[in-house]
């Protein structure tokens, strides 16, 4: 076991990991942070998207050693400072862009990295940017609509 | 008191703020006090008999708790099958058992033979590697023709063949439908495959199981749709485990589509478990897991045959079906290609004789069983594909065609040559509503310009109608099945007037927490947020068969507005003590009671306060209390219909396919939430859109699942599918359940295969191209391309 140690959702956090404890099990089973979540072992299905060090990382394909030192942000940390839900999450809420909730994490984390990187993504940018993130529920059609709804409000 | 949130209205989903935040409450996110792992060893051959599993090395590794092989359960039960189908010469199917773990063969890839229990994941997985089995392989049975024609090799030798039954419905009119296409001036006939689908909720299976010693008492948390048939098929048939001493908890679930209604042997296996270590046991599902284990859905290889007369007026339909079982019989896998699919056979149509064939066979495969439609996108696909061609055929137009054979609005209720009897539908209505919302006069000009830029252009019109709503138990016994499909609900009004109610469905992404609430609100008069939905807990909810077949609103939400109106009639009498007026004088409307011809009123959160302090209650006619329960069971199925046009795009260098617009109008019966209503019809066509496109589940000659990830296996991601054009106001009520509602779970699924098929051949039938088997992937168009040439 080997300590490491990284900043998740602005706070200083530590622990004992084997080499081979992928980020998404230690941020879910050492830190017990169960909003990242697992829906394959193939890094295909985006459940687990986290931002690390400012970009989406799917949490399955890092070893917690290797985010030694980081800056990460999950699911837990998306809400706004009183706890109400940010803007992104609001838009799903707003525009039912989720349903059984499951791949919803991943998604907002995806979405939150293409929005810092374009604030006017058109459908195709937005259909694009989702290609590694799976939803089974959706259709995808609420989803687009969200994160579009999104852009908007952001400006 | 103001109604807020009712009946028609779209309030935002309450569940949705958890699921944002990373709050919500899955199986794997649990972690019990001094829980251990589970880890099964599973098969890597598709049939092989078991000599010998030597277990002593990996008892003696690191962390290891248990392990428990097929021995260990010989004296338990078997998973039964549900339905219990008779052959066409009235024997009944075969029933060959299935184990909690695999005893004597191994019949499929992944089927379990042992399971390891270990102190970390971790060590369960590493100690599983020392497990040393000697499995000696047979040659796989595969192919389902194959499988029927030798009856030597078999994947079960207590049976004497690969068949498990051969139905004929109706077989009384087998004779009549031969005579009608011997008569035909013009039989259409086609040979199609369903193509093997994976479920894939994006959330796995998972079960932690905890024994509690003290009180001999189980919990078991478990991904299920139906967590009372859980515990029915467990206590009744599988471990024996009484009803009051186990309690099955479904917590946030991601998702079932059908995969998860089923009982599987990993949940006996970790209550086993935990009944031996006393401790919690776990087990979570990788996604490999998922792929070789879960319940697969469709799989059918068909022929079907359609009769006309000279001016398109259908005459006889008759098809014969293989549908392919897997190794061991799935809960619900005899009713689904029986049941679920010969009874709508008829379609929308008038058609007066209809023959369904289905020989079901096992194979060296992952069980089949429901998924998504179940048995109906089966249906509907072999039936509108043959539709369309036969009207390219007749030279006609394939919506004329189908106009022309409509049930009438006025004919209804209408028996069918399947047998069933529809209740409502309009539907000449929904393809008006198609024309316009998918301007359907304006695709002559975009597949011209698609031509400019050297693409094909299809347009495909499909109308379906389905059976859902499962079921009225009376009916449901006739047809074979082994449990009653009503519903339960209590109503418990609390003293402060705030409500809970304990449904028997479960949410697994459907918003019931939210549309539930607004039908309560809506006939007691009260804002919806003061009512909260309890499910997914056996020991709070009366009973209930769980959420499938599209059945929730329709069947448990009957049970709650029928437990909602025994609340009435209570806080009725209630309200007519306290304002000492006779009952039958006391009227209810929007939450206030009152005394007809006076100014005494009452609001529903006085009378609810009052039944809980109930100083001068007169005891021998007025009890205590505000809580009801009632079982609603369905007079007959509901029958949703609709009408969907999709536009594709076919590139002829490449053979690839692009869906360019889709358009559906579905008839769902009353819509509660309309917001949620669209969401669901969204998810169904881009999973039917799915099965067209791009998904199929492939084993090779061996048994070898080649579609075993995510890699291998294509899901419909967000840039395959278009957006979607939805309506669902050509509606007509459904007349025998108190919501008028239908369903829009499994819809799309259902309406959306053929319609993107019959797209595709439209833009290739210049070429000569008649049908292209699903996934129409981009080799397989660009084959027929070629072909054609």
């Amino acid at each position: 076991m080997t300590s490491v140690s990284m900043t998740v959702n602005g706070k200083a956090v530590s622990g004992e990991v084997e080499g081979r404890t992928l980020l998404s099990h230690f941020l879910r089973e050492d830190l017990q942070l169960t909003g990242t979540h697992i829906g394959c072992d193939t890094s295909q299905c985006g459940a687990c998207t986290v931002h690390v060090n400012g970009k989406s990382v799917k949490a399955c394909t890092m070893f917690a050693l290797e985010a030694e030192g980081a800056e990460v942000a999950t699911i837990e940390g998306m809400a706004n400072a009183d706890g109400s839900l940010g803007v992104i999450q609001a838009a799903f809420q707003e525009h039912h862009g989720l349903q059984c909730g499951f791949c919803t994490p991943g998604m907002v984390m995806a979405a939150a990295d293409l929005l810092a990187a374009n604030s006017n993504p058109s459908e195709a940018d937005i259909r694009g940017h989702l290609e590694g993130n799976i939803c089974r529920c959706t259709g995808y059609h609420n989803i687009i609509k969200s994160i579009q709804a999104a852009a908007a409000q952001m400006g | 008191m103001p109604k807020d949130n009712g009946i028609g209205e779209s309030p935002k989903r309450r569940e949705d703020v958890r699921f944002l935040t990373g709050r919500g409450q899955y199986t794997d996110d649990m972690k019990l006090h001094g829980q251990c792992y589970a880890h099964f060893v599973r098969s890597d051959v598709a049939h092989g008999i078991i000599k010998s599993i030597d277990t002593s090395a990996a008892g003696k590794m690191p962390g290891v708790c248990a392990i428990f092989t097929g021995e260990d359960f010989v004296e338990v039960g078997g998973n039964p099958a549900g339905w219990l189908i008779n052959n066409r010469d009235g024997t009944p199917m075969k029933e060959p058992k299935r184990p909690v773990l695999a005893h004597g063969k191994v019949r499929h890839v992944g089927d379990a033979y042992a399971a390891v229990i270990a102190e970390t994941y971790e060590q369960a997985v590493d100690a599983a590697e020392a497990i040393e089995a000697d499995i000696d392989e047979q040659d796989a049975i595969i192919d389902m023709a194959q499988a029927l024609a030798n009856s030597d090799h078999r994947v079960h030798d207590e049976i004497d063949d690969n068949c498990c039954f051969d139905w004929g419905w109706i077989e009384d009119n087998r004779a009549a439908t031969d005579a009608a296409f011997e008569g035909a001036a013009h039989v259409t006939s086609l040979e199609l495959v369903n193509n093997r689908l994976v479920p894939n909720a994006m959330e796995g299976r998972a079960s932690i199981a905890d024994y509690n010693p003290g009180t001999d008492h189980y919990t078991l948390y478990t991904t299920s749709q139906n967590p009372h048939l859980t515990r029915l098929l467990i206590s009744a048939f599988v471990m024996g485990i009484a009803e009051n001493k186990l309690t099955i908890i479904a917590p946030d679930i991601g998702g079932g589509f059908g995969s998860k209604i089923y009982h599987y042997g990993e949940e006996a296996l970790v209550l086993a478990a935990s009944k031996k270590l006393g401790r919690p046991v776990k087990w979570a599902a990788t996604r490999s897991e998922s792929f070789m284990t879960d319940a697969h859905g469709r799989d059918h290889v068909t022929k079907m045959e359609l009769a006309t007369d000279a001016l398109g007026n259908f005459l006889a339909i008759r098809t014969a079906t293989m549908a392919n079982m897997g190794a061991y019989l799935s809960n619900f896998a005899t009713a689904t290609p029986t049941y679920l699919h010969g009874t709508v056979m008829a379609g929308n149509y008038t058609v007066p004789l209809v023959y369904v064939n289905v020989k079901a066979v096992f194979t060296n495969t992952a069980p089949v069983d429901a998924y998504r439609g179940a048995g109906r996108p089966e249906a509907t696909f072999q039936l509108e594909r043959v539709i369309d061609m036969c009207a390219r055929e007749l030279g006609m137009d394939p919506l004329e065609l189908r106009r022309k054979n409509f049930i009438q609005p006025d004919q209804f209720p209408f028996t069918t040559a399947a047998g069933v009897e529809y209740d409502s539908g309009n539907f000449g209505a929904l393809v008006d509503k198609l024309e316009e919302i998918g301007d359907l006069k304006g695709f002559a000009a975009r597949k011209a310009e698609s031509a400019d830029r050297g693409l094909l252009r299809g347009l495909g019109i499909n109308t379906y109608i389905e059976a859902c709503g499962l079921a009225p138990s009376n009916l449901a016994g006739i047809l074979g099945a082994r449990v009653g499909l009503y519903d339960a609900a209590t109503v418990r009004v609390n003293a402060t007037g705030n409500i809970s109610v304990m449904t028997g469905a479960h949410s697994h992404g459907q918003g019931h927490e939210t549309v539930f609430p607004q039908i309560v609100a809506d006939l007691l008069g009260i804002p919806a947020e003061s009512v909260e939905i309890v499910h997914g807990d056996t020991s709070k909810i009366p009973f209930g068969m769980g959420t499938y077949g599209s059945r929730s609103l329709s069947v448990a939400g009957s049970a709650i507005v029928k437990a909602t109106e025994k609340i009435i009639s209570k806080a009725t009498k209630i309200a007519a003590h306290m304002m000492e007026a006779a009952e039958a004088d006391v009227t209810f409307e929007d939450g206030t009671f009152a005394v007809a011809g006076t100014d005494k009123s009452l609001q529903f959160g006085e009378v609810a306060f009052k039944a809980y302090v109930p100083h001068d209650f007169p005891h021998d006619e007025l009890e205590p209390g505000l809580e009801e329960t009632a079982f609603y069971d369905p007079a007959n199925f509901t029958y949703p219909s609709g009408a969907y046009a999709c536009e594709v795009e076919v590139d002829p260098d490449t053979g690839k396919v692009t869906v360019c617009s889709f358009a559906a109008a579905d008839d769902v019966g009353n819509v509660i939430n309309p917001m949620i209503v669209e969401g669901q019809i969204h998810g169904g066509l881009g999973q039917g859109i799915g099965q067209a496109l791009v998904e199929n589940c492939v084993y090779d000659e061996n048994g070898q699942l080649l579609s075993g990830s995510y890699m291998d296996y294509t899901m419909p991601r967000a840039d395959d599918l278009p957006s979607f054009t939805v309506d669902q106001t050509a509606l007509t009520p459904c007349a025998h359940n108190p919501l008028g509602t239908k369903g829009a779970g499994e819809a799309g699924a259902i309406g959306s295969p053929p319609t993107v098929v019959n797209a595709v051949v439209d833009a290739l039938s210049d070429l000569g191209v008649t049908h292209i088997d699903m996934p129409v992937s981009p080799s397989r168009v660009w084959s027929a391309i070629q072909a054609a040439k």
